[in-house]
């Protein structure tokens, strides 16, 4: 009757040492559409893009604004993410009130990651459906933090969460040694050619689906929405995602991917994972297929 | 029959004994000792120059008049550049002092490259002064705090026991705010009188007021630290500092006080 019974709850461990709950809770993220980060040696970027339900109805927010050096860029549930950011806004409004100090960017990135770890220790609760990058500027300069529901929270140059954000994070891995001298437009720019990537085959960033958010060195956290991302849209020229032109190199790389991620499939039946099982593979990450489509 | 109705219903005297109105007549509350303080110390005085801040601090605990403890530590140094000098009740400020200690710990437990420097140890500390005095329990205490601005420039904070707060480039609690602000502002009265007087006349008119501090405060001692923060980051405590060249002889003349006769 159940195909697998270690994933009723989020605390207890298949017998291969897996926690299902959280597993899947890394999937919920993959449904959301993509948010980039990248760091320079002077700013901090997000970019992301927005969905909305249907074709009448507003989008949801991607970039959530913390304090005025610190916003987060969220891809998953976004209640979660609301739930984060309320708990960060109060951290960061109680470092100003007792220590008149903005809350250094590591410190509330590791604090949400703790709140995230007592869920996947703790019986009863759920762990977070989200994925946060949490970009900031600090006395230590700029940083970008990417926050998983596992209570991972780690430090980047540049991230990317969401639908199809391996093509983002192909871009990012290709161009990141460029990004430390990067002045905060080309840093966005950098973000914005990230995330058109990630765009499916017929669609474009326009300034209805594009959040930019930007923080630096004498630069207050700002949020770019709706008219204000024309600009930045302009400056980018094409809004397409660039996978299609570079067909070539893609298709390659893309062949090796997907015949690597077929043999791990094939090796590994996450859902399947029974207690008898003797199944060395199972520590690979789970390979089940996840419609990520809009 | 007794007309008296505030005997009546009483344990009677003759069997129980006197009743002991003592129990009723006692004060409101229980016994306190926190709430006005008992070993105490004298003022705390400091001001800036062109390289940081100076501050200096008697060691003396008095007990009421009495020179109980003669080697008390006024000034503590807080993390690695900042200086936190407390005036008033002695056991208020090792409470402080331990506050500050677990606070520091806690800092530094995330190893992140973060340190709290001079403000954020003193809006720390005004919040707990200030939460004290509102559950009308306050840490008699008024507290200097020196040290370096997030910009580098040098901070000087005053807070009380009422979580009165103030910065200037010279401050003093207690006495000091009588009789060595006066001296001090002769040489650093504005923010940028500071940038003028360098660490050895800063050092000087510090040894000159708490010279006049020991003639003229009666809960003082010419035994004192003077502690040095600078702007490279570094602090200095130079401590069991004596009053030097004083001169006594007008006490002769005096009048009025002691054992003599005219």
């Amino acid at each position: 009757m159940f195909r697998n019974s270690y994933d009723n709850d989020s605390i207890t461990y298949s017998p291969t040492g897996r926690l299902f709950q959280v597993e899947y809770a890394l999937e919920a993220i993959k449904q959301g559409s993509a948010s980039v980060g990248l760091v320079s040696k002077t700013h901090a970027v997000l970019v992301a893009l927005k969905r909305n339900a249907e074709e009448l109805g507003s989008y949801q927010k991607k970039i959530i604004r913390i304090d005025n050096h610190l916003g987060i860029a969220l891809a998953g549930l976004a209640p979660d993410a609301r739930v984060l950011s309320n708990f960060m806004r109060q951290q960061a409004m109680s470092s100003k009130m007792i220590y008149n100090r903005p809350i250094p960017v590591s410190r509330v990135a590791s604090e949400i990651g703790d709140k995230a770890q007592k869920n996947t220790q703790v019986y009863g609760k759920r762990p977070y459906g989200v994925g946060l990058l949490v970009a900031g500027y600090d006395e230590t300069g700029p940083h970008l933090f990417e926050f998983l529901p596992s209570g991972t929270v780690l430090e980047y140059f540049g991230a990317a969460i969401g639908a199809r954000s391996q093509s983002a994070r192909t871009y990012l891995e290709r161009s990141f040694e460029s990004f430390a001298d990067c002045s905060a437009e080309e840093l966005v720019l950098h973000g914005l050619r990230a995330l058109r990537d990630t765009l499916a085959q017929d669609k474009e960033l326009t300034i209805q689906n594009t959040s930019i958010g930007v923080v630096g060195l004498d630069s207050p956290f700002k949020l770019y929405d709706n008219e204000e991302v024309g600009e930045w849209l302009e400056k980018l020229g094409d809004v397409g995602s660039s996978r299609g032109r570079r067909q070539a190199e893609e298709a390659a790389a893309e062949a090796a991917a997907a015949s690597a991620a077929a043999e791990a499939a094939d090796t590994d039946a996450p859902t399947t994972d029974a207690p008898a099982a003797d199944d060395e593979a199972a520590a690979d990450l789970p390979a089940e297929p996840i419609e990520t489509d809009d | 029959m007794d007309h008296m109705p505030e005997n009546w219903g009483r344990p009677r005297n003759d069997v129980y004994g006197e009743y002991q109105s003592a129990i009723h007549n006692a004060g409101q509350g229980p016994q306190s000792r926190t709430q006005t303080p008992s070993i105490t110390g004298t003022s705390v005085i400091a001001m800036k120059f062109d390289n940081g801040v100076m501050l200096a601090a008697d060691n003396l605990g008095s007990y009421g008049s009495l020179a109980r403890f003669t080697d008390q530590e006024r000034l503590i140094k807080v993390g690695n550049e900042t200086v936190v000098g407390i005036s008033g009740d002695a056991s208020d400020q090792q409470y402080i002092e331990l506050l500050l200690e677990r606070l520091l710990i806690e800092d530094n437990y995330p190893q992140d490259g973060h340190h709290l420097r001079a403000p954020h140890i003193y809006e720390y500390l005004s919040r707990v002064m200030y939460n004290r005095r509102s559950k009308i329990d306050p840490l008699w205490n008024a507290i200097l705090v020196a040290g370096k601005n997030d910009d580098g420039s040098p901070f000087l904070g005053y807070v009380d026991l009422l979580g009165v707060t103030y910065s200037s480039p010279s401050i003093a609690t207690g006495y000091g705010a009588y009789l060595a602000i006066p001296l001090m502002r002769k040489i650093v009265s504005e923010e940028a009188d500071a940038k003028n007087v360098s660490e050895e006349q800063a050092r000087k008119v510090i040894d000159e007021c708490m010279k006049v501090l020991f003639y003229r405060d009666a809960r003082s001692l010419d035994k004192y630290t003077v502690a040095t923060v600078t702007l490279d980051g570094e602090v200095k405590m130079d401590k069991n500092v004596r009053c030097q060249n004083m001169n006594w002889r007008f006490a002769e003349g005096i009048r009025g006080y002691g054992t003599q006769k005219q």
